[in-house]
C-alpha cells in the first residue's frame, strides 16, 4: 500500500508518468469515467479549502467513484478531542483512499501509521503540499514543455508557504534549475529547506527582497499569499501582508514568455488586472489540479 | 586519583569531557541501587581529557540514547574483571522518545501521546530532525 506525504516519495520517473497520465486524461476524459467505479474517497479537511478539496472530489466523481468526508474540524469528532490516529482508524474502515488536510505539521504521517488505506497529504500546516506540487509541475510542463533549464522566482511568504517547500524539493531533482527566493527577512525559506535540499543538491539559489530587480531574469514567477492563519501575532501579519503586489506595471520588465503561477487563494498579491495577461497561469493550475489528482488517485488505488 | 576496577558491570569510556553528567542524568543512573562512579576530566592519551562512568552491575543501556548524546563513547562490558565486549557507539539513524520537538506547529505539540521520533539527516554535523515536521532538534 502506497501513500503520498512528501513529493520526494515519488521518483522523477513516477512524476513523469503522472504528468503523462494527466495529459492523457485531459485529451481523453471519457476513457477514465469508470476507472474508480465502486471506490470511495474520503476527504478529511481539518482546515478550510476550496480548490484542493473540491478538485479531489471532482477528480473522484470524474473517475466514476464516490466521496465522503468533512470540510472542517468542527463538523468531526476532532472537535470533541478525538486524535488524528483514532479518526483515521475509523475513516479507513469506510473509504478506499483518504485525502487529508490538517493545520499541524506531520499529521498525515501520523495517519499513515494507523491507516488501512492510502493517505494523500492535502496540506499539513506550513510543511508540505505534494498534490499542489504535482499540479504546479503539470502546469509548468504544459506551458514550458520541460521541467529543466529555467529560472524560477518564489515570491512572498516562503517561510510558511508549504507549496513552495514541496515545489523546491521536487525541482531540486531536475537539471539546471536556478531559484531566486524573494521575500521579506521574516518570511525567508526555513533553514531545513536550505540545508537539506538546496545546499545538499548544489542548487544555484539566492535570497533577495526586491521583486523588481530580478523580474527580467525569471522564466517562472511563483507568487504566494502571506497567510494570516500561520501567524500567532496579528501585528506581524498586518506588517507583512502587503510586501509584494504584482501589477501590470511590474511586469513591464518581465520576459514575454514568463509564466506566472500562484497556488491560490490570492488576497491582493496579484492585481486582478494581471488576470488577462497571457502570462498568467494560475487558473490553468486550478484545472490541472483536478486532472493530476485523478492520475494520482488511480495510481495509489492500483487502477490502470 | 585512583578508582578500583569493577568486577562485573559496564564502563562508559571516552565520554567527551563535561558530557558525563548529562549521560548520567539521561540514562537515569542515579536511580540504580548499585555503585556508580562518575569521573570527570580523567587524563586520556587519545582525547587529552575525558569523562568515564563505571556501573558495578550488568544493566541494559539504551545505546541509541548514548549515541545521540555522544557518538564517540565506548561501552565496555566487564565480567569477572575482564572486558568481554567492547562497543564503539555511533550516532543512531533514529532516536525515539528522547528529544522533544519544540515546533509549536508540529502534530506532537497537540497529540502528546505520539512517540517523539528524530532521524539523523547529517551524520557529519550530527543534525537530527523531527520525523513529523522536520524541525531541527535543539
Amino acid at each position: 500500500m502506497r501513500s503520498l506525504i512528501d513529493i520526494l516519495e515519488l521518483t522523477t520517473q513516477e512524476i513523469d508518468e503522472l504528468i503523462d497520465k494527466a495529459n492523457d486524461i485531459i485529451a481523453n476524459p471519457a476513457k477514465y469515467s469508470e476507472k474508480c467505479r465502486g471506490k470511495k474517497l474520503a476527504t478529511l479537511f481539518f482546515e478550510p479549502s476550496t480548490r484542493t478539496r473540491l478538485s479531489f472530489e471532482a477528480a473522484m466523481y470524474e473517475l466514476g467513484g464516490n466521496v465522503l468526508g468533512f470540510s472542517e474540524a468542527q463538523s468531526s469528532s476532532s472537535a470533541k478531542g478525538e486524535s488524528v490516529a483514532d479518526t483515521i482508524r475509523t475513516v479507513s474502515c469506510y473509504a478506499d483512499i483518504i485525502a487529508m488536510r490538517h493545520p499541524k505539521e506531520g499529521a498525515p504521517l501520523v495517519a499513515t501509521m494507523k491507516s488501512r488505506v492510502p493517505i494523500i497529504n492535502a496540506g499539513d500546516g506550513g510543511h508540505n503540499h505534494p498534490t499542489q506540487t504535482l499540479t504546479d509541475l503539470l502546469t509548468i510542463k504544459r506551458k514550458k514543455g520541460r521541467l529543466n533549464n529555467f529560472t524560477i522566482g518564489f515570491c512572498g511568504d516562503l517561510k510558511f508557504g508549504r507549496t513552495v517547500h514541496s515545489l523546491i524539493g521536487a525541482l531540486s531533482r531536475y537539471e539546471n534549475i536556478k531559484i531566486i527566493l524573494i521575500s521579506p527577512d521574516e518570511l525567508r525559506v526555513p533553514e531545513y529547506i536550505k540545508e537539506e535540499v538546496l545546499d545538499k543538491k548544489n542548487i544555484e539559489y539566492r535570497e533577495v527582497s526586491s521583486l523588481d530587480e530580478v523580474m527580467p531574469e525569471l522564466d517562472i514567477l511563483y507568487m504566494t499569499r502571506v497567510q494570516k492563519e500561520r501567524f500567532f501575532n496579528e501585528a506581524d501579519y498586518l506588517r507583512l501582508k502587503d510586501s509584494y503586489i504584482l501589477t501590470p506595471e511590474k511586469l513591464f520588465s518581465a520576459k514575454a514568455d514568463l509564466s506566472i503561477l500562484h497556488p491560490l487563494p490570492r488576497v491582493n498579491e496579484i492585481s486582478v488586472a494581471v488576470d488577462d495577461d497571457p502570462r498568467a497561469c494560475y487558473f490553468d493550475q486550478v484545472l490541472n489540479g483536478k486532472y493530476v489528482r485523478m492520475a494520482l488517485i488511480m495510481k495509489l488505488l492500483g487502477v490502470r | 586519583m585512583i578508582l578500583s576496577p569493577i568486577d562485573n558491570g559496564i564502563v562508559l569510556d571516552h565520554i567527551k569531557p563535561g558530557g558525563g553528567f548529562e549521560l548520567y542524568n539521561i540514562l537515569k543512573l542515579g536511580e540504580l541501587k548499585c555503585q556508580v562512579a562518575l569521573i570527570l576530566n580523567a587524563t586520556s592519551l587519545k582525547m587529552g581529557k575525558k569523562d568515564i562512568i563505571k556501573i558495578a552491575e550488568p544493566i541494559e543501556l539504551d545505546l541509541d540514547v548514548i549515541g545521540y548524546i555522544d557518538p564517540g563513547v565506548t561501552v565496555n562490558v566487564v565480567k569477572d574483571g575482564k572486558v568481554v565486549k567492547r562497543t564503539h557507539i555511533e550516532a543512531p539513524e533514529l532516536v525515539k522518545g528522547v528529544i522533544k520537538c519544540k515546533n509549536p506547529r508540529c502534530i506532537t505539540s497537540t497529540e502528546q501521546e505520539l512517540v517523539q521520533m528524530f532521524k539523523l539527516t547529517d551524520r557529519e554535523k550530527g543534525v537530527y530532525r523531527c520525523m513529523y515536521c522536520e524541525s531541527k532538534a535543539k
